[in-house]
């Protein structure tokens, strides 16, 4: 038995011999007895209820100071985190990062992409005098300028081979992001299924004291799920973390364009 | 050809901008949101929109609701580039007159064969 469970049934317990108390002193015509007994109840539910809020409270305040980058990350890096204060400044941060991987993925892609294209150029050229020289078409003083070309070619491959291999490692690095990035959602992760855990244990907590104190509010909860089964099905709700969990969306490309063709598309 | 990208995520922008020169598109502007679009596209001549749907701001959907409701505007060729994968959400944007409608992640394979395709059948 927990201790909140203890507590609640010595709640119980109290409740029980008081209102035994209270029927009798009702019985014997003693109204202040009875009076005292009511405000003892009073009391002792209250004093269960702020307790109960109490341990949630600091438990909640743990989690979140709890939430501390401490280890594992290079001294800059972790010099950044501790100037962060709060899952949303880590969140920011994974902005932050991944975007300037992409960034920085696209630049070395853009540098990338003229060499490549400049080599491919020079290739196709000189495999047309090439062919030119295989099917002996080729004049003397021709060929003596292919010959130079070529070497030029051979020299140019090598260096521009040279260039692309450095920006081909750093495309590499920059993605050294998802393990940093990785290790602060972790962490965002585990605060939020710890800030969930104690919110459902405050919830079955005002569910006892709900039960306790005899308070009933049936209608609210349902009344929010019909509004929420009966929301604006077209309002923007991000990438569909698990598709294959859900009926109601398309899970790749093909199932958009067989929607779309069942339209008249 | 003159396109308009409009993404909140500058990324993806240059993402989608890149692919588009690839097919041979270089003429392109972009927006972040529906909001700054909707003067670019009454001012610009543009003659293809690409959009993500989920933005602040203007989303997407109203965008292409704008662009639709706009007498200048309404036979702009429109592609919806979003992570927006809805069955309700599809259907409300080809309602809504959507040319063209890819879910992200996508592939330069696919945005080429969309864009041929609302090419083809404008023209055809």
């Amino acid at each position: 038995m927990t201790d909140e469970q203890h507590e609640s049934g010595e709640f119980e317990q109290k409740l029980r011999e008081a209102t035994a108390e209270l029927t009798e002193s009702i019985a014997k015509g003693d109204l202040t007895e009875a009076v005292n007994l009511l405000q003892q109840i009073n009391d002792e539910r209250h004093r269960n209820l702020y307790q109960e809020v109490g341990r949630l409270t600091r438990a909640l305040h743990d989690a979140i100071n709890n939430f501390h980058i401490d280890s594992g990350l290079n001294p800059q890096a972790s010099q950044q985190m501790s100037e962060m204060a709060d899952a949303s400044d880590r969140l920011n941060y994974v902005i932050g990062m991944t975007q300037e991987a992409a960034n920085t993925t696209m630049d070395k892609v853009e540098e990338c992409t003229p060499i490549n294209d400049n080599i491919g150029r020079e290739a196709s050229q000189l495999r047309k005098e090439w062919a030119k020289l295989m099917s002996r078409e080729m004049k003397a003083d021709e060929f003596r300028g292919l010959y130079k070309r070529i070497d030029l070619f051979l020299e140019h491959v090598e260096t521009q081979s040279n260039v692309l291999s450095e920006k081909f490692g750093e495309i590499t690095l920059a993605q050294g992001y998802q393990d940093l990035t990785g290790q602060v959602l972790k962490r965002v992760s585990n605060l939020v299924h710890e800030v969930e855990s104690s919110l459902v244990n405050l919830v079955c907590m005002a569910g006892q004291v709900d039960r306790i104190t005899g308070i009933r509010h049936p209608q609210m909860a349902q009344q929010k799920q019909v509004a929420k089964e009966e929301g604006d099905g077209t309002l923007p709700e991000g990438p569909i973390v698990s598709p294959d969990k859900r009926s109601d969306v398309v899970a790749n490309q093909d199932e958009v364009d067989d929607l779309l063709s069942s339209l008249g598309f | 050809m003159k396109i308009l990208i409009v993404d909140d995520f500058a990324t993806m922008r240059r993402i989608i901008k890149n692919l588009l020169k690839d097919l041979g598109f270089h003429n392109t502007q972009e927006a972040d949101d529906g909001t700054t679009a909707v003067p670019l596209l009454n001012s610009g001549n543009f003659d293809f929109l690409v959009t993500d749907w989920n933005m602040p701001g203007m989303t997407g959907f109203d965008l292409l609701k704008h662009v639709r409701a706009d007498p200048k505007l309404k036979d702009l060729p429109v592609l919806m580039v979003t992570a927006e994968a809805k069955r309700e959400q599809i259907v409300a944007a080809a309602q809504a007159g959507v040319n063209g409608y890819i879910v992200k992640p996508f592939t330069a394979a696919v945005l080429k064969d969309k864009i041929e395709k609302i090419f083809e059948r404008i023209e055809g």
